[in-house]
């Protein structure tokens, strides 16, 4: 059997629904023979690769990389799946909605410190308008809430994916 | 006239008191209706729509929290069109404020989040609204957090009618419709809520709460309310 392709992306997230994917355990160890890899903060490469099965995405669209990125993702795997609260509903990330980027970024940068008074701009990609869950940016297979989404389900959805089924989450998954 | 009615719900034989809501009958033979803006005890609304259900030889969906039953009645509560209008009514709700579980009061003992989970919701298909909503912390003991109602009316009733203050009142028109505090004031200027805490404990979600508490801490106990409806009735 040839390995699922298996990549996953942090936007804007806290990185929890990667510790919580690591949170696997052993059963990372049953799993591992199954999946290849391609993409994310958990291995090397650089560049989002072409051809991959399952996508698993954390995170909010709060960047103009983040929108690119996320287009990228959509363009090159077969399958989606936003991973937790931040992809799915936007969540704390969407906190800053309804401050205009401009003014939100001064009160942090300006207001908020005793120096150097600057909005950074090299190196950091400038923020879209509003922090939003990624369906409504590309088309999402699957929604895994959570906040993180428990280790358990992000391994029932690998097991299901791998084997070819779509994974049925109604009732057993949670905002929060 | 007898006062006992026969209906079906969802097939089953029901013997039902006369003057008894739907919703009544079917809870108490044990069965569900989803509802959120319902509390025994208070005065039905039909205000959230969850619990709408299907009647046969009626064309439109009814609120079962409102509608009496009827001698004959026969009625659905679970169907491929009420799953879809339910989940609907849930997407919208969410989509109308700013529900950020992860950081709320009521996080896992959320009447609202109970039921987008057991009603299978894992996404807001459509766009959230993100408001600008605000926080009323002034009074001592309590918070309003506007960013978490959904104008279920709760608060409001209990107050006035168990209470008998009515503090809370539902102002403006549509999606800018805001619980207010007596005539639009900050809830520490009330002349009339003596800080029972009746709306805290009636409210399904982090939208009032005690202060003092964190993510996750506040536990409400709206039975309470109940039991005491219920025991004032008995005293009457
Ligand atoms: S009120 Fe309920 S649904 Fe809304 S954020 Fe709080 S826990 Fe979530
Ligand atoms: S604390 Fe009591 S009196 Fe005050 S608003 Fe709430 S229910 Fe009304
Ligand atoms: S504050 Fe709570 S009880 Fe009052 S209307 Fe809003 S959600 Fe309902
Ligand atoms: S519970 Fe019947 S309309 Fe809200």
């Amino acid at each position: 059997m040839s390995k699922a392709r298996v990549a996953t992306v942090w936007l804007d997230g806290c990185s929890g629904c990667h510790m919580s994917l690591l949170d696997l355990d052993e059963a990372l160890i049953d799993l591992a023979p199954k999946i290849e890899l391609v993409f994310g903060p958990l291995v090397d490469a650089q560049e989002f690769p072409e051809g991959v099965d399952v996508t698993l995405v954390e995170g909010a669209v709060s960047s103009h990389d983040d929108l690119h990125l996320a287009q990228k993702v959509r363009a090159r795997s077969k399958f989606v799946v936003a991973l937790g609260d931040c992809a799915v509903t936007g969540n704390v990330p969407s906190m800053r909605n309804q401050i205009p980027p401009k003014q939100l970024l001064e009160r942090i940068y300006v207001d908020g410190v005793n120096v150097n008074h600057r909005v950074p701009s090299d190196g950091v990609p400038p923020l879209l308008k509003q922090a939003v869950p990624l369906h409504e940016v590309i088309r999402v297979d699957l929604h895994v809430p959570g906040c993180p989404p428990p280790a358990a389900a992000i391994g029932f959805v690998l097991t299901e994916l791998l084997a070819g089924r779509k994974p049925e989450l109604a009732g057993k998954v949670k905002f929060g | 006239m007898p006062d006992r009615v026969s209906i079906r719900i969802d097939g089953e034989l029901i013997h039902a008191k006369l003057g008894q809501t739907i919703l009544e009958a079917a809870s108490a033979t044990g069965k569900f209706i989803p509802s959120l803006c319902h509390l025994k005890g208070l005065k039905p609304v039909g205000a959230c729509r969850l619990c709408l259900v299907e009647v046969a030889g009626v064309g439109r969906l009814l609120p079962s929290c409102t509608t009496p039953v009827q001698d004959g009645m026969a009625v659905t509560t679970r169907s491929e069109r009420l799953d879809h209008y339910r989940r609907m009514i849930l997407e919208l709700i969410f989509a109308e404020r700013n529900h950020i579980c992860a950081v709320c009061v009521s996080n896992n003992h959320c009447e609202l989040q109970a039921l987008a989970k057991r009603l299978g919701v894992t996404h807001v298909r459509f766009p959230y609204s993100y408001p600008k909503a605000p926080v009323d912390a002034t009074h001592r003991q309590f918070v309003l957090d506007q960013n978490r109602c959904i104008l279920c009316t709760r608060c409001v009733r209990v107050c006035a009618e168990v209470e008998g203050a009515h503090v809370w009142d539902v102002g403006g028109r549509g999606v800018g419709s805001r619980l207010v505090c007596e005539l639009n004031r900050n809830w520490a200027e009330s002349r009339s809520c003596t800080s029972c805490g009746k709306c805290v404990q009636s409210c399904p979600t982090g939208a009032l709460a005690a202060k003092g508490y964190a993510a996750e801490e506040m536990v409400k106990r709206a039975e309470t309310i109940s039991r005491l409806v219920e025991a004032k009735g008995a005293r009457a």
